[in-house]
């Protein structure tokens, strides 16, 4: 490990003396930094979308899984007497860990985004809702289906897992895409540089002729090429990272009521993840450079 | 060895040895510069066997052929440098690819610079150098590793004839110090001039065959 690290040392701090032999080139470098820089913005955008869609599903299939509610639809004479006999019904139930029936203010709060505010809830014939908690074991929904209609007629279960499914088979299929970007944004990026570096080549070719000719080794040759892209891709990457990171923190904040948009970022921890960017986007560099100069140098005598 | 399917050079069979002095002659477009080229590893021969410093050029990797090559000295007609850098840094370019310490060398390459008279013109472009100086700071750089052999294609082709009795002034006086020498060139005189200094022998190639030549040169 401690080798590894002084040769990673070496590699960044160069040969001056090696350095020097491969003319510098303004153009090719500045799109290269540019390049890099693009897919590491991107490449952040892409990461939170996935850490985003990965929070959501497992939201949505952890806590959703436990929660379900149970309406009671009766007559305002009878609602009182149904609530009480559900919760004895609920009570009663194995794997029912708690249920409880939402207050008049729980209701309103929940009527609020249609309705508006001050709303009388109680003069209204609005259902009742029951919250229910699973525990871990879970509870027979059709069992206690079969029960309640026995019982307390104006009950419905509604175990959520119907609306649950899809979302969270949406918000599966949206990580899986995210990562799959980040996948084609690195490959795009080996593949920009690969060309970039094949260019530099090819103009340098009456340099690697002269190289070749007095003795220089291809790792002698190809070191010199390789260090330059690999830096200005590490570059290009560190810019468009911290131009992603600053673009993503900017975002707005996430309300307690927000969809999923709002909940586009990075929480906690998850922001070290895009500190790996620009070290894997060097890494991309070396081994696209190091492959270009290697095949282009066998071609030569 | 053959281009595009006719044989170029062939039925060929000669060995340097060392401290000797070749000159090569030929019409143009004969083979002598494939036949330099075949002799530091350049190109590989369609048939036969080449053994560089014993070692057979087929067998060797790219690392084994550039280390060789830092045994001989090359010295094109139309001399190729880093135009980017000084010609100090140009002559000191095997140094510098070999990975030597160029400050250990510092006085070899103020000598050698003045040896070949470029002291005054070693902070000059190659662009700025005129074709004696080119080829002068070209013999430098092919020698400052002190390669055991030193081919030199055409060294004359572009220059003035004082300018070319200084060259192989230079190529004599390393001959004199046991280097293998090889002079590819057509110019009879510099054939002639070289002859009355040092037993150089002459090789003509002629019909796709290399010949000695005759004593009448």
């Amino acid at each position: 490990m401690k080798l590894f690290l002084s040769r990673i040392m070496a590699f960044v701090v160069g040969d001056v003396q090696a350095d020097r032999m491969v003319p510098p080139t303004g153009f090719t470098a500045r799109l290269t930094v540019f390049a890099a820089g693009a897919m590491a913005f991107l490449a952040v955008f892409a990461l939170a979308l996935s850490l985003a869609t990965g929070r959501l599903a497992d939201r949505w299939s952890d806590e959703l899984a436990r929660a379900s509610t149970l309406r009671i639809s009766a007559p305002m004479d009878q609602r009182a007497a149904q609530t009480a006999a559900a919760l004895r019904v609920l009570e009663t139930t194995p794997g029912v860990a708690s249920a409880r029936a939402l207050d008049e203010v729980e209701q309103r709060a929940l009527l609020e985004p249609w309705f508006g505010p001050d709303l009388p809830v109680e003069t209204l014939p609005i259902p009742q809702l029951i919250e229910v908690i699973e525990d871990s074991t879970g509870y027979d929904a059709e069992g206690l289906r079969l029960r309640l209609s026995a019982e307390v007629p104006g009950a419905v279960l509604d175990d959520h897992t119907r609306w649950r499914r899809p979302l969270v088979t949406a918000a599966d299929r949206l990580r899986l895409l995210g990562w799959l970007s980040i996948g084609l944004i690195g490959a795009t990026m080996a593949a920009m540089i690969t060309l970039a570096a094949q260019a530099a080549l090819a103009a340098n070719a009456q340099v690697i002729a002269v190289l070749r000719l007095v003795g220089a080794r291809d790792v002698y040759i190809a070191r010199a090429f390789v260090r330059r892209f690999t830096l200005r891709a590490l570059t290009g990457a560190a810019i468009g990272t911290a131009g992603g990171m600053v673009a993503v923190l900017l975002l707005p904040s996430a309300q307690a009521e927000a969809g999923f948009l709002t909940g586009l970022g990075f929480q906690g921890w998850h922001w070290i993840w895009p500190l790996a960017i620009p070290p894997l986007g060097a890494l991309v560099a070396f081994a696209a450079t190091r492959h270009a100069a290697h095949r282009t140098l066998r071609e030569l005598s | 060895m053959s281009y595009g399917g006719g044989e170029l050079l062939g039925d060929i069979s000669l060995t340097l040895s060392p401290g000797s002095f070749h000159f090569l002659t030929g019409p143009s477009g004969s083979g002598k510069t494939t036949f330099l080229k075949l002799c530091y590893g350049a190109l590989l021969p369609t048939a036969g066997q080449i053994r560089l410093f014993d070692a057979d050029l087929r067998s060797m990797s790219r690392d084994d052929v550039a280390l060789t090559r830092r045994r001989i000295g090359v010295v094109h007609q139309d001399v190729k440098f880093l135009d980017h850098l000084p010609v100090a840094d140009n002559v000191a370019l095997p140094l510098i690819v070999a990975g030597r310490d160029r400050t250990e060398e510092a006085q070899n390459l103020t000598e050698l610079l003045s040896w070949v008279g470029l002291s005054n013109r070693a902070d000059a472009l190659p662009a700025e150098l005129s074709g004696g100086e080119r080829q002068r700071a070209a013999l430098a750089r092919a020698v400052i590793m002190s390669p055991d052999v030193i081919l030199a294609d055409e060294p004359t082709g572009n220059i003035d004839w004082e300018m070319s009795q200084r060259l192989l002034q230079l190529l004599v006086e390393l001959n004199r110090m046991g280097k293998t020498i090889m002079i590819a060139t057509h110019d009879m005189n510099l054939i002639r001039a070289a002859k009355t200094q040092v037993q150089a022998r002459v090789l003509r190639i002629s019909q796709r065959r290399l010949q000695t030549a005759g004593a009448d040169l």
